[in-house]
């Protein structure tokens, strides 16, 4: 109503005195209509407000949580790019369209598993602190929607932004495994497997924990922020089970020694990487869950220090332990960092999150050349940068995290997921295997994936010159 | 007529795509090959194990001339392509049994 007076200010002041009682005819009906405009949308905007009755005090930091909430699964989301575009860099150009068509099929299954039954696993409510199947979900919105009807502060979204959230994590768990097996994984096998570990096994083990499980029923409560045992131990170690059982790709160790197999595209590879950074953003920025603007600051800080002194550090080692700046040591110095980080990031100062990054970033070089020398074939570095500093990860918060956490507990805890993904893989394999399923016969290998199980090219237009 | 066939480095063609149209020669073939010599391999390492690459990425030029010009671009060859380091190349000079333009059907050096 002022706007509207303040406009015809200048109109009236600038008229004659014949055309006077015009215009107050004029400025009368504009401030009406005016004024009519502000109340139905200040209507509207009331009721929306009401709508969210004892607690409507607090709807702007709500919406605005929930808003980061899904920018944050939108974050984690474009992780599967990254994880197809790093998959297929360090891979032969004979297996990309296998690489990505697993990657495609690992996010689509994980969402509508998470849907069918992933969530309400994970999310039992009152249970007895193992195991409890979920069925599918309804409206989520039922709850109503007052702002802090669904979680209080602490959970400062509607149902659907959790499960939205939480659903983007699940195929992440999957996803870890297609990389340590890539190149000689049977398809339909693998679709099964992959079904199987994050529809059920995924969010079994993470009831135990986010689910309010026996590892935070314990005297000291377990802590894993956003997943580095959750996710990255679970995935790594059921990558371990899977890659013992699948054995190494043909070439690989011949008489004792290595033959490394080269990636086809290290641009690929280091896009692939600089895309998962960016998700972390969301990854452990979303696992605030909230916008409080503290506690947000600070993990997305801790987060990306660790990602940097990660990437430092193998840099450092690898020009220590084999004489050369490698590009791929150095990527897997940035995950290693960023898996390192997201056990604690909300829990460590920023110097603690540097030397975490660090320590990662050290360790990922010789555990990836020792299970190289193991003959334990593994072309992305799975296994170490996931399992190995998973670990690693969910120890550190026992050890810079404060009398809050203790050593016993996060030990106790990644012990638990890493034992429990490792079993599932090998009896999931074991049966695959022995069904014929799990890898591809020599012939296949040789030829390629991309022919041998879809009969396309990745590049048909380049015609390779010789037989890798 | 002779086919001249020149395995050299890839970084030489330039220079002797410009050396033998110097001499009136202005129509060739080049593929991207690999191979060796009695110049070894090198040493590359990937995640930290090393390994020999045995083939090294060379140029190999194709060019048929008329039977008296044959000595004279293989010596141009020889003289653009020549580093003095190993892995310089070879030329092989090759009989030719017949040359067909396909556009006028020339035939014989007139078609070269």
């Amino acid at each position: 109503m002022l706007l509207a007076l303040l406009c015809m200010a200048p109109a009236m002041s600038g008229l004659a005195q014949d055309g006077a009682a015009e215009a107050v005819a004029e400025v009368v009906e504009a401030v009406a209509e005016a004024a009519g405009e502000v109340d139905e949308n200040k209507v509207a905007y009331d009721e929306m407000i009401a709508a969210h009755g004892a607690t409507a005090y607090a709807f702007d930091f709500f919406a605005l949580s929930m808003v980061w909430t899904i920018i944050c699964a939108a974050l984690v989301f474009l992780m599967h790019l990254g994880f197809a575009t790093l998959e297929a860099g360090l891979t032969r150009a004979k297996n990309t369209v296998n690489i990505l068509f697993k990657n495609v099929f690992i996010i689509s299954i994980g969402l509508i598993t998470y849907a069918i039954l992933g969530f309400n696993t994970h999310y039992p409510g009152d249970f007895n602190g193992f195991f409890s199947i979920g069925g599918p979900i309804g409206d989520l919105n039922a709850d109503g929607s007052g702002t802090f009807a669904y979680g209080g502060v602490a959970l400062c979204m509607t149902g659907f932004g959790d499960f939205i959230f939480q659903a983007m994590f699940a195929a992440t768990a999957a996803t870890i495994v297609s990389g340590a097996v890539a190149e000689r994984i049977n398809l339909k096998g693998f679709m099964i497997y992959a079904t199987i570990l994050v529809g059920i096994g995924y969010p079994v083990a993470g009831s135990w924990h986010w689910g309010g499980g026996f590892l935070s029923a314990m005297g000291t409560p377990f802590k894993d922020f956003a997943g580095s045992s959750a996710v990255h131990a679970f995935g790594g170690f059921a990558a371990l089970a899977a890659v013992l059982v699948l054995g190494p790709r043909r070439g690989k160790y011949i008489d004792g020694k290595i033959k490394p197999i080269l990636g086809h595209s290290m641009p690929l590879a280091t896009i692939g990487v600089l895309l998962l950074w960016l998700g972390w953003f969301g990854f452990n920025g979303g696992s605030v869950l909230s916008a409080e603007p503290m506690a947000v600051g600070l993990v997305i800080t801790t987060t990306c220090l660790a990602a940097a002194a990660g990437a430092l550090a193998s840099i450092l080692t690898s020009a220590v332990m084999i004489k050369t700046p490698d590009l791929s040591m150095a990527l897997n110095g940035i995950l290693a960092g960023l898996v390192g980080i997201t056990a604690g990031a909300d829990v460590v100062t920023v110097w603690e999150a540097v030397i975490i990054g660090a320590i990662a970033g050290v360790i990922v070089v010789p555990a990836i050349l020792f299970f190289d020398k193991a003959k334990i074939d593994d072309p992305v570095g799975a296994v170490s940068v996931h399992g190995v500093c998973g670990v690693w990860g969910t120890l550190a918060v026992g050890i810079f995290g404060g009398s809050d956490f203790s050593f016993m507990s996060q030990l106790i805890g990644t012990l638990a997921f890493g034992i429990f993904a490792f079993i599932l893989s090998l009896i999931l394999a074991i049966i695959l295997k022995s069904a014929g399923m799990w890898r591809v016969d020599a012939e296949e290998e040789e030829e390629g994936l991309d022919i041998a199980e879809h009969g396309s090219h990745a590049y048909p237009d380049f015609v390779s010159v010789a037989e890798k | 007529m002779k086919k001249i066939e020149a395995i050299i480095k890839p970084f030489k063609l330039e220079e002797v795509k410009d050396a033998l149209a110097e001499i009136g020669i202005e129509g060739m073939t080049v593929s991207e090959v690999k191979g060796f010599g009695r110049q070894k391999g090198h040493t590359e390492i990937y995640r930290g194990s090393e390994y020999t690459v045995d083939f090294l990425p060379k140029i190999k030029l194709e060019v048929v001339v008329a039977d008296g010009q044959s000595e004279q671009a293989v010596s141009t060859i020889v003289g653009a392509a020549k580093t003095g380091k190993i892995g310089d190349g070879k030329v092989f000079v090759l009989p030719v049994e017949e040359a067909v333009r396909i556009r006028t059907e020339d035939k014989g050096e007139k078609a070269v």
